[in-house]
């Protein structure tokens, strides 16, 4: 476990469910990597999977990550390559059948040990939780959850690195997770191959931010990076991010040898402020990071060297993410083209909000935007005067289904009986959708445990 | 001088609920202390008034030569709820990045900021 000079490849192959198809099949065949990492669930994407769940009790988790494994089973199977993935969303065991079925068929069946963590749903102990005094008030408003209950429809503690350990430790070579944090997909490996103690705080602390660092996929390699944009090569065959770490907490994120994309000091010090709160106190289960202690330096080509990371002891909560039914949206637009695109958009808005008005209709907010013009820099912008086109978007929300619903029907009326020169209307009517809103809350850690399960 | 923020840092954003994240990295090493002296948590609220409903909080970086921001209440109540085109905060990056700062002559030259006209 000493070995000072062992280095152990931690690659990333997704950053949400619905990132690139392509990505987990390239990191394994690209070059040699030991762990392979997939993250898939962004907050919203909780409660779409419950809303699954609901509908069959066999679905609830990220589909893609079965066609993902079916792309690197040869890796897996024959080669070693361990994957870490909370694909498991609302239905962890779910997933682990699907995947196992998955083997069956591709002959791998035997050669999957799957271990499947539990315990961070708390849906169904919401109840006895609240009678035991757990409050689980909103983290921005401070109100309890109780004024909320009845709304709720997924409720999931993130959950540390520890159990991802415990499933290694147990022989796993794939860990199939929900709610864990989306760093301790990268930290539970290097904790299992290194044995570092879990108060070796500065070490806990270098494994979340390579964690940080890989968790956003190709974001830190030439995704989504504002530094020289139009200079970063081939992003076609963009690379994503593999952080070479060793045991002694450094690490350095790279990417295979001829791929595209870049990653650099800048490249890598975009995704590190990314989603940022206060730097110094970086909270994870299982440890506090300071960011402001992140020394980076050029390592050659595409590599750079992280060091000098240091961390403290976590707090005695988990944060909660709990998803509720908050009414219900719809957006529409309409493009209004030159001459004075904007003035005829500004027209239509004030036509439609006027009949919205006649109708009676009630909503909690009315936005209009002016895409081409004012909509994502507001007066920053400028006015949009002479803009070529201005896309006039408007969006509700309210309580009353009906109301949203009679909004849908007033927004393509406008191109025949509204301002002149209108396109953009070829979908025809918005649909509605229910919002999920997300109440973030602690819960004291003592009141979550978590068990492990291997399948295969 | 006015110097335009584009000219000298880029930058990074992103939701964490109702409150969107700007960081902000110098272009420079050089440049980071232009950044700490006159983007301010003021100027910063100032830049946003009428587009965010709360407060700004700033932290800085050395080592990454950056600093953070937090715009409370940008999202209109966070991603889900957010009718915004920019619902989860992604480009608020840019618009901080049309800031554009006063800095003495001197002090600009001392430093090679850009000039924007």
């Amino acid at each position: 476990m000493s070995d000072s000079s062992r280095v152990v490849r931690v690659a990333s192959g997704q950053g949400f469910w619905g990132d690139w198809l392509e990505a987990p099949r390239r990191q394994v065949e690209g070059g040699q990597v030991d762990y392979l990492m997939l993250d898939y669930l962004a907050e919203v994407t909780m409660s779409i999977l419950q809303k699954q769940k609901e509908r069959d009790p066999r679905m609830g988790y990220a589909r893609d990550f079965i066609g993902a494994m079916e792309s690197v089973f040869p890796a897996v199977a024959e080669r070693g390559v361990k994957v870490i993935a909370n694909a498991g969303g609302v239905n962890p065991v779910a997933c682990a059948e699907a995947l196992l079925d998955a083997a069956a068929k591709h002959g791998v069946r035997g050669k999957i040990r799957i271990g499947v963590v539990t315990g961070d749903d708390i849906l169904a102990r919401l109840d006895d939780l609240m009678a035991a005094g757990h409050e689980l008030k909103n983290m921005d408003t401070g109100e309890p959850l109780s004024t909320i209950r009845d709304r709720v429809m997924s409720a999931n503690a993130y959950i540390g690195s520890e159990p991802i350990v415990e499933a290694l430790a147990q022989g796993a070579n794939v860990v199939v997770i929900g709610r864990s944090t989306d760093t301790a997909l990268t930290m539970a490996p290097l904790r299992h191959e290194f044995g570092w103690a879990a108060d070796d705080w500065n070490k806990m602390a270098s494994g979340i931010i390579a964690g940080h660092i890989l968790e956003c996929g190709a974001q830190s390699s030439g995704g989504n990076c504002m530094h020289e944009w139009r200079t970063i090569p081939d992003m076609a065959n963009v690379g994503y991010p593999i952080a070479e770490a060793s045991e002694d907490g450094t690490f350095v994120i790279t990417k295979h040898a001829g791929t595209g994309g870049r990653v650099s000091v800048p490249s890598v010090s975009e995704q590190l402020v990314y989603e940022m709160g206060d730097p110094h106190a970086y909270i994870t289960p299982d440890v506090v990071a300071d960011f402001t202690s992140i020394q980076l330096a050029p390592d050659g080509e595409n590599r750079v060297r992280v060091h000098g990371i240091t961390g403290g002891p976590p707090t005695p909560f988990l944060k909660v993410s709990i998803a509720y039914r908050a009414g219900y949206k719809a957006v529409g637009s309409l493009v209004y083209s030159w001459p004075d695109a904007m003035e005829k958009a500004q027209m239509a808005d004030r036509i439609l909000r006027e009949r919205l008005d006649n109708l009676g209709l009630k909503f909690d907010q009315v936005l209009t935007e002016f895409v081409g013009a004012t909509s994502t820099h507001g007066a920053l912008a400028g006015d949009g005067h002479d803009a070529p086109e201005v896309m006039f978007r408007i969006g509700v929300r309210g309580e009353n289904r009906a109301d949203i619903e009679r909004f849908t029907r007033e927004i393509v009326p406008l191109v025949l009986n509204g301002p002149p020169s209108v396109t953009g209307f070829a979908g025809g009517r918005p649909k509605v959708e229910e919002i999920v809103a997300y109440w973030p809350a602690l819960l004291d850690k003592r009141a979550v445990s978590t068990a492990v399960t291997i399948m295969e | 001088m006015h110097i335009r923020l584009l000219d000298i840092a880029h930058a990074r954003s992103g939701d964490k609920g109702d409150t969107a994240n700007v960081g902000v990295i110098a272009l420079k090493p050089e440049w980071y202390p232009t950044l700490v002296t006159y983007v301010t948590r003021d100027r910063v609220a100032q830049h946003f008034s009428g587009q965010i409903n709360g407060g700004v909080d700033r932290f800085e970086l050395p080592n990454l030569h950056a600093l953070n921001f937090l715009l409370h209440g940008a999202l209109d109540g966070g991603g889900t709820l957010s009718l915004k085109t920019d619902a989860q905060g992604k480009v608020y990056s840019t618009a901080l990045l049309r800031m554009v700062i006063d800095v003495p002559d001197a002090e600009a030259v001392a430093a090679g900021l850009p000039a924007f006209a």
